[in-house]
């Protein structure tokens, strides 16, 4: 259960990050791919090589469906319901991936807010990732 | 056996020289103990564990957040035998937390947060390529840690 501070802190975290999106996500999508190759196959009709235009802007999607998670917090079911779809019945997303990506977000946000990504901060976003992740692979159950 | 490359080779000791432990350590555990508050479980003889100022001023904490980084230390200096390396660890990680399976999964939490903190210390030194070859790392020093359990 995320607390009245944590679930400020989040939105906090996120909107802040909104307007370096682009880079955030990208970041996090390319740290997934060289750490754990085996998440390319799912992006195997598309070039996604450091620095290519898909990868930019895939990730700037992801930073602002998280953004968007962020303010519905208590309705992510409903607000995510058509990327829950998406990924489970569309793209068939192993649930365990959504871990090794989840890692992924947090080690580009350690990096980029170094001392500020507090064990604070940490815990509030791991608990975020983890229901947004749940929602998205809920349809598979 | 775990192959590795001289890149990796060479990506693992530059990591790990610039790596204090003792920062590094207490940190990496009080995340731990932090993030995912079930692992405190395993510490009830740490004394106070109730918040997260308790838990990162907890002397008993620190200290073992050195021990556990001391282990990796000899992991880094032995790359082709941590598996023989952790036998005896494994063994007493076995018998010592055994009445949880889901202590396995704690062990990749560990290394989680460990990660995370030399991210933080790192930034954009941490790139998606050392990531990778210190992921490497984590999961060997991992699968010869919680070896005993199979
Ligand atoms: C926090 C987790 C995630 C979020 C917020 C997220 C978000 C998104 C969004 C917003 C889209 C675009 C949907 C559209 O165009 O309508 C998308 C597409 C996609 N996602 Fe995810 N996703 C997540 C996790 C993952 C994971 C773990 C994988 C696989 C390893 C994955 C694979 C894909 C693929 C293959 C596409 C389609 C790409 C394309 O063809 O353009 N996603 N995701
Ligand atoms: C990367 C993973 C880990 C490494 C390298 C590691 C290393 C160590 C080392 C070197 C010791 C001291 C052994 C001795 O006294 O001879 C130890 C003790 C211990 N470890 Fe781990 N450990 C790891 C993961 C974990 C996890 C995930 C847990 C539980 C959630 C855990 C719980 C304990 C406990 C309870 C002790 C005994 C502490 C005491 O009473 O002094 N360890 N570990």
């Amino acid at each position: 259960m995320l607390s009245k501070t944590e679930k400020e802190l989040i939105v906090q975290i996120w909107e802040k990050l909104l307007p370096v999106a682009e880079d955030i996500g990208s970041e996090a999508l390319l740290r997934m791919f060289i750490t754990f190759p085996k998440t390319k196959t799912y992006f195997n009709h598309l070039d996604i090589g450091p620095g290519s235009q898909h990868l930019r802007c895939h990730g700037k999607k992801i930073i602002e469906a998280l953004a968007e998670g962020a303010r519905n917090i208590s309705t992510l079911t409903t607000t995510l319901a058509h990327l829950s779809r998406f990924h489970a019945y569309q793209l068939r997303i192993h649930p365990t991936n959504f871990k090794l990506f989840n890692h992924c977000i947090l080690v580009t946000l350690a990096c980029k807010m170094g001392d500020h990504f507090t064990p604070a901060a940490h815990a509030a976003i791991d608990k975020f990732l983890s229901a947004f992740s749940a929602v998205l692979a809920e349809k598979f159950r | 056996m775990v192959e590795w490359s001289a890149a990796e080779r060479k990506i693992v000791a530059d990591v790990w020289g610039k790596i204090s432990i003792d920062e590094i350590g207490p940190q990496a555990l009080a995340r731990l103990l932090i993030v995912y508050p079930w692992t405190q479980r395993y510490f009830g003889a740490f004394g106070d564990l109730s918040s997260a100022g308790a838990i990162m001023g907890n002397p008993k904490v620190s200290e073992h957040g050195k021990t556990v980084l001391g282990a990796l230390d000899k992991a880094v200096k032995n790359l082709d035998d941590i598996k023989g390396l952790y036998a005896k660890l494994s063994k007493m990680h076995y018998e010592k937390l055994n009445v949880d399976p889901d202590n396995f999964r704690a062990s990749y939490l560990l290394a989680d947060c460990l990660s995370i903190v030399v991210a933080t210390k790192f930034g954009s030194a941490f790139s998606p390529e050392v990531q990778a070859t210190w992921q490497k790392l984590l999961s060997v020093v991992v699968a010869a840690l919680t070896s005993k359990y199979f």
